[in-house]
């Protein structure tokens, strides 16, 4: 049987549409070989979970330049353990004040990149972290 | 451009022994970079000549300020009969919040405003609505009602300032509330002067504010412009904008091209909706664009930008009015140019933008501030980037002359370049019937993502560079100081919304929507009935929501 990819889902929860960066990072994700669902913009917490759930995804990647992933992320991770589902990893990206980076990890976003972080970087972090569930 | 045929032959036999000199000296010093290109991966050449201008006709190509092709300018006196509007886009957190900025902005100096909403008011959702959460106030100001609205525009004087709104899917609410307020001061319709952004297609394409699918949200913009032209002659219903098609990822030529494709779309539906001639509406479309960090690409872009607009209007849809055949533009520098780390250089990417704006001739600009690319600008931050438009203009002489730059071998020839690629565009989306089916297809948004992919490509094999990111990168960092915007705001916008339910006249609300979603459905203008509601103080999202339920909701795509 072939390897099972991994597979990454790039959440935009929340009214915000600055989508540039989700979107060349699923097309980076979907270059290196993952399995990539790309939710488009304007997605709530729930939806994105309970996509996340449907979707079996391996990480869910959240990326918010609005201002409100101080609400909107942890919101999503709590989502995903009442469902059961916490073990789908959950990072997240866009203009987060260095601030804010602890009380994110404090709630279960296991990473974070800011803009100036390289693909290969997010890439990188992502093989190391994720193995494919089967 | 015509050169006597003396001038022609030792230009020839000057490039061609400056060509050999140039082999020579590669032979022992090599160019430092492979590759010469701007911003957007246009091949620039290491010299342009008078041959590169051999077919550009100095009458016809280039002319005079207010003459066709308007190539250099649409007012005969270019910058000294005035300079562009200062126009600084702000708004954050409650109306009162947003007011004491603009009250700040004018006091020094600026001379125009321009509203940023929060992400719920863009998108037609009141501030206590399940999607609203977290974002109320946040990247703007929250509007609700009429109330919020006054409180903006307090003490303001609508009859002498001219207000910008960027505010797209929920337009004629806010429009309305405009007018409704003006009303309330006793400033008649037609002395107030400002403009909505109402471009709904580039919200398809790249901004992705949208609420109902493209073919009502035109419609709603015919309303608009319908309206402006019958009772509000000073205002511009629509600007028409490729900024955001910038910021997105386009290059310049996909921005210009996508742009004033946008213009012929929504020109085209105004004629067939609405019993109007083309100049009963034309002089009052205006325009809005990027101006990236690529100086030269961006000057010939905004030049270019009007010789098309010109010749579209004239040639396509028959304009007699020469005001018809006008391209005004605000310009924003570009946001996405700027970088988070060693932020303070943004000041230096600013300036040159805004230069770029200013050689292409903008009636208005807003610079951005140095903290933009980390969140709201500070007082101290947005002083820096007013100052420096105000040291454009009455310090470095660049308004002492019209078009500066006209005549240059390489400005003119990049100027005609960008124009022959702009065309290809526009003709390849004619082709597929117009823009509203091109996005249907998904061609401009993927165009774009292809470009932006590229850049960011290029961004990390350091074949493009941005400075303290992927080149001159640097530990030490100095920080600025961060504005956060109060969680309270958006309780404080909950608890207002609830008085206001209580107390006003909830059956003239009902009506008043009701006869809303009469007009949405027999065609009938829906601007009257908007600005009936708000007077009854609807709230945006009531009204929203009969766009939504008689028109249906659009869903992103998710393209990539």
């Amino acid at each position: 049987m072939p390897e099972r990819k991994i597979r990454v889902m790039v959440a935009k929860p929340g009214l915000d549409g600055h989508d540039r960066g989700a979107r060349i990072l699923a097309r980076c994700f979907r270059d290196a070989g993952f399995e990539v669902i790309y939710t488009g913009c304007h997605q709530t917490p729930e939806q994105v979970a309970a996509a996340a759930i449907q979707e079996d995804v391996d990480l869910v990647g959240l990326s918010c330049l609005s201002g409100a992933h101080r609400i909107l992320f942890p919101r999503v991770v709590e989502l995903l353990r009442e469902k059961n589902a916490s073990d789908i990893t959950v990072i997240g990206g866009g203009i987060i004040p260095e601030q804010d980076f602890q009380m994110l990890y404090d709630a279960g976003i296991q990473a974070i990149f800011t803009p100036g972080a390289s693909l290969d970087s997010i890439v990188d972090w992502i093989r190391t972290h994720i193995q494919a569930r089967n | 451009m015509y050169f006597s045929d003396e001038t022609q032959k030792a230009s020839r036999k000057l490039t061609e022994q400056w060509q050999a000199n140039v082999q020579n000296t590669l032979k022992t010093n090599t160019d430092w970079k492979n590759r010469f290109s701007t911003v957007s991966d246009l091949d620039i050449k290491r010299l342009y000549t008078p041959e590169d201008l051999q077919n550009t006709d100095f009458a016809r190509d280039i002319g005079a300020p207010g003459e066709f092709p308007y190539l250099r300018g649409n007012q005969v006196t270019g910058y000294r009969g005035q300079p562009w509007t200062f126009r600084m886009f702000s708004g954050m957190g409650s109306a009162e919040d947003t007011n004491a900025r603009w009250h700040l902005l004018l006091r020094e100096g600026q001379t125009g405003l321009s509203t940023a909403f929060d992400f719920p008011t863009l998108m037609g959702y009141d501030s206590d609505s399940p999607k609203a959460l977290g974002e109320v106030g946040k990247c703007g100001v929250a509007i609700d009602t009429l109330e919020d609205f006054l409180a903006l525009i307090d003490d303001i004087p609508l009859d002498r300032v001219t207000t910008s709104m960027t505010i797209n899917p929920p337009a004629t609410v806010l429009w309305a509330m405009y007018c409704a307020a003006a009303e309330i001061k006793g400033v008649p319709l037609n002395q107030i002067g400002g403009t909505i952004q109402n471009d709904m297609l580039k919200e398809f394409i790249a901004q992705k504010t949208f609420m109902c699918p493209p073919e009502p949200s035109v419609r709603l913009i015919s309303d608009t412009v319908e309206f402006g032209a019958k009772y509000v002659p000073r205002w511009n219903p629509i600007s028409i904008s490729g900024y955001h098609i910038r910021e997105a990822g386009a290059t310049a030529v996909q921005e210009l091209a996508f742009t004033l494709r946008d213009g012929i779309e929504y020109v085209e539906d105004i004629l067939r909706r609405k019993k109007m001639s083309v100049d009963d509406f034309a002089p009052r479309l205006s325009f809005f664009f990027n101006a990236h960090i690529d100086l030269f690409e961006e000057i010939c872009k905004l030049r270019a930008a009007r010789r098309i607009w010109a010749k579209v209007m004239r040639d396509r849809f028959g304009a007699k009015n020469p005001r018809s055949l006008w391209m005004r533009f605000h310009v924003q520098t570009a946001g996405c140019s700027l970088t988070a780390q060693q932020p303070y250089n943004n000041v230096v990417r600013t300036t040159i933008e805004a230069l770029a704006a200013v050689l292409g001739g903008t009636q208005s600009l807003h610079t951005n501030s140095l903290d933009e690319v980390l969140c709201l600008p500070s007082e101290h931050a947005v002083e820096i980037a007013l100052r420096t438009q105000q040291i454009l203009a009455e310090e470095t002489g660049v308004v002492n002359t019209i078009d500066p730059l006209a005549g240059s071998y390489f400005v003119e020839s990049l100027t005609n370049e960008m124009e022959a690629k702009a065309w290809e565009y526009i003709e390849k989306i004619d082709a597929m019937g117009g823009m509203v089916a091109a996005i249907e297809r998904g061609y401009p948004q993927m165009e774009i993502a292809d470009a932006a992919y590229t850049f960011q490509r290029q961004i990390e094999a350091k074949e493009k560079i941005m400075v303290g990111v992927n080149k001159y990168a640097t530990e030490a960092q100095h920080p600025v100081p961060l504005v956060e915007i109060d969680e309270k705001v958006g309780e404080e916008q909950i608890r207002r919304l609830k008085d206001l339910r209580r107390r006003r006249d909830s059956r003239a609300v009902s009506q008043s929507l009701a006869d809303l979603r009469a007009a949405c459905k027999n065609g009938a203008n829906v601007m009257p009935h908007c600005i009936t509601a708000v007077k009854n103080l609807a709230t945006e999202q009531e009204i929203c929501d009969v766009y939504r339920e008689v028109y249906g909701e659009y869903r992103d795509p998710g393209l990539y």
